[in-house]
């Protein structure tokens, strides 16, 4: 479970074409609404969202990993997403990495969730069984999904703020321990899920995400698609 | 039926459990056949207006102090009609020892029953640890209207820990699984831009009613912190983060005025 | 054109085949790139207004603002609103159509499924600099628009757009007196960069300003419906 494979590299590389490029993770919003404003309000947005809805990809990813069911964790997260523009965003990117893995790593799971859920099932379930096809465990879906939940909004703010790419690297490496933790208590919850049911894995929610999905998708102009 | 212990034991904190059970009268109302509750839950019947049964909380004691473990449990038979309210916000505040309190919320509401659960604000004080959570069981025909307010400090003071955890679930089905975690020793980043970006209020609204089955909300913007949004099912959630309780309880009471005008017309 | 290529990566087919799941041949897909201001989403409503009475056409936009473009599309109603798609670009259009393909493929699968059959899916990409260039996993061909206002010395620099697009378009050859823009010098220039890779000047200001292109699309599609499926 703890092995290490460079294939972990290849699904977490920011230019994986999954589609992550046009998603800021909630980061246009925050910065039109000044919540990010330099390097600073961008560690801290991150952490949030890192161990919010981080925490909660990184536990569906890798109970999917673990060899859960993927329907059951699609419901799951349906319900760990209260804001409808995310889990359209989060099924529409779930179809985009199905796309590209079934290319890098064809697997039978991978065909037949994508048979069940042709509009896409939530990324991090995608995330999940990709990981598995790729020979990876569950502690490294968890390790992909946590560092998408920061790598995201760091790379948007680049671009929205022209923050110093030095500066936001550096705030991804200060968060690095915190996503080793976020990955561990993941991998721990999807685990236990086999025992206790989904319930065991966690619901972490960030409210102002939420709310401002919901404004951003009603944009008449913006750069990212959340 | 042994529905309150208490614990005296010292520094072990308070156990109590309150349990409510509403089922048809069998004249068109409902009755309460299971009223009970002791030590912090006192349990009052205001005047009940046509079908729902009303129940009031009275906060008899402090709680939940660090170390309380209390338990609160209402079943909602088919068919029947219930709304629960407290007279005053729940206040968290620190134990002698430092051990977290718990708070468990559990609610059923049967094939055509109605829960409507409405108790004012939780709010965390300075040095408080409390875990919260609520969890609801809806039959597939079952309406629920149900509101959470989370107030980080009582006037001019820091905030506690608080987590609490919301689950409603629907014919068996996840509807709704959030968790929110504030305070000191809370994982980092809740004050921040993606969580609470400063503010010191947040809550919850959710309705579910099988009338949404067919005709689901629109997502809507109701202020700059405020959304009501579909659930992936048969209801609703009005997400507010406000500066203050005052402010989060008006933009929830005005998504709860325009939920309820949406439910009246199913 | 890389139909004309050795198929070095079949398994490209799987995911973006020449087939619809029905057995039936998916649109041609011709991807348009250039300079901002050099008249591609200008391009495009042309085409869709000289091609609509006999193909089924659609349209996927790449804006850097998501939907500028394809709002102008839907002003001038060069086809119904429910055949033109913005695809959000988080600010890098040429990361879309080139390194990142799967939410443009996405759209057009959507376009296809949601209006039936299609015979042509033009992919606009936002202006971006000259670098840019669609991938081949996306479209079956691409159009590299520049327009003479923009410096006669764009086909004499080159670049990935000016040297490998399957048609070059010289756009807004009506201002080359203004702008004392050497039209035959430009040819030439694109000629050496280019080889046999053909070259259309174009003044959409004229009448039927378009038919350069129009023509080399009627080729290009001919020659698609002609490979079996």
């Amino acid at each position: 479970m703890s092995t290490l494979s460079a294939a972990l590299l290849v699904l977490a590389d920011g230019r994986f074409p999954a589609g992550g490029h046009a998603h800021s993770g909630g980061a246009e919003a925050a910065v039109k609404a000044g919540r990010i404003t330099d390097g600073a309000s961008l560690e801290s947005f991150c952490r949030g969202r890192l161990h919010t809805a981080g925490l909660t990809a990184a536990g569906l990813a890798a109970a999917a990993a673990a060899g859960l069911d993927p329907l059951g964790l699609d419901a799951a997260a349906d319900a760990r997403t209260p804001s409808p523009a995310l889990r359209a965003a989060a099924r529409r990117l779930g179809r985009q990495l199905t796309r590209a893995a079934r290319a890098a790593w064809p697997s039978p799971d991978l065909d037949a969730l994508a048979a069940a859920r042709p509009r896409g099932a939530h990324q991090p379930v995608v995330l999940g069984l990709v990981a598995r096809a790729a020979g990876l465990g569950p502690l490294a879906a968890a390790y992909a999904a946590a560092y998408e939940a920061v790598s995201g909004p760091a790379t948007a703010v680049v671009r929205l703020l022209s923050l110093d790419p030095f500066e936001a690297t550096a705030v991804l490496a200060r968060l690095a321990p915190e996503m080793d933790d976020v990955a561990a208590r993941a991998a721990e919850a999807a685990l236990r899920a086999f025992d206790e049911g989904l319930d065991a894995l966690p619901a972490g929610s960030a409210p102002l995400l939420d709310i401002t999905a919901e404004q951003h998708a009603a944009w008449p102009v913006r750069l990212f698609a959340t | 039926m042994t529905v309150t212990e208490t614990a005296p034991t010292p520094g072990a904190g308070l156990r109590a459990a309150a349990r409510i059970v509403a089922a048809p009268d069998g004249r068109g109302g409902t009755a309460l056949p299971v009223l009970e509750g002791a030590g912090p839950f006192a349990l009052r019947r205001p005047r009940s207006y046509g079908h729902e049964a009303r129940v009031a909380l009275v906060g008899a004691m402090s709680a939940p102090l660090g170390g309380d473990r209390l338990a609160l449990t209402a079943d909602v038979g088919a068919g029947a009609a219930l709304c629960f309210t407290t007279t005053a916000a729940t206040i968290a505040l620190p134990g002698r020892t430092g051990a977290p309190a718990t708070y468990d919320t559990r609610l059923t509401v049967g094939d055509g029953g109605s829960l409507r659960w409405l108790p004012e604000p939780l709010i965390s004080a300075r040095g408080s640890d409390l875990r919260q959570s609520t969890r609801a069981d809806l039959a597939a025909t079952a309406c629920l209207v149900l509101r959470e307010e989370q107030v980080l400090g009582r006037a001019g003071e820091t905030t506690g820990r608080l987590t609490t955890r919301l689950t409603v679930r629907r014919a068996g089905r996840p509807l709704l699984d959030q968790e929110l975690a504030y305070g000191p020793g809370a994982p980092g980043g809740w004050d921040g831009g993606a969580v609470l970006g400063g503010h010191r209020a947040a809550g919850q609204l959710v309705v579910v009613h099988p009338g949404f089955e067919g005709s689901p909300v629109a997502p809507r913007v109701l202020g700059p912190l405020a959304a009501l949004a579909p659930l992936a099912g048969p209801g609703a959630v009005v997400s507010v983060v406000a500066p203050d309780a005052l402010a989060l309880r008006r933009l929830l009471d005005s998504a709860l005025s325009q939920l309820n005008a949406v439910i009246r017309a199913f | 054109m890389h139909l004309d290529h050795p198929d070095t990566y079949p398994h490209r087919h799987t995911y973006s085949a020449p087939t619809r799941p029905d057995g039936t041949r998916r649109a041609l897909r011709i991807g348009l790139g250039g300079p901002v201001g050099s008249g591609k989403t200008a391009t495009v409503a042309a085409l869709c207004r000289t091609l609509r009475d006999e193909l089924s056409i659609a349209v996927v936009t790449n804006d850097i603002y998501t939907r500028e473009d394809a709002e102008f599309l839907l002003r001038e109603a060069v086809l119904p609103p429910e055949r033109i798609t913005a695809v959000e670009t988080g600010a890098c259009p040429h990361t879309a159509i080139r390194d990142d393909i799967s939410a443009n493929l996405e759209a057009v699968e959507d376009l296809e499924e949601a209006t039936g059959p299609l015979d042509l899916v033009l992919v606009e990409s936002g202006g971006d600099n000259l670098t840019a260039t669609f991938s081949k996993g996306l479209v079956d061909a691409q159009i590299f628009v520049i327009d003479v206002a923009g410096g006669d010395d764009i086909p004499r620099k080159g670049g990935p757009g000016v040297t490998t697009a399957d048609l070059l378009v010289v756009n807004k050859t009506d201002l080359a007196p203004y702008v004392g823009v050497d039209l035959a010098g430009m040819a030439r220039d694109a000629k050496a960069q280019r080889g046999e890779l053909p070259v259309a000047f174009t003044s959409l200001a004229a009448e039927d300003g378009v038919a350069p292109v129009r023509d080399w699309v009627r080729e290009r599609l001919a020659a698609w419906t002609a490979t079996a499926p």
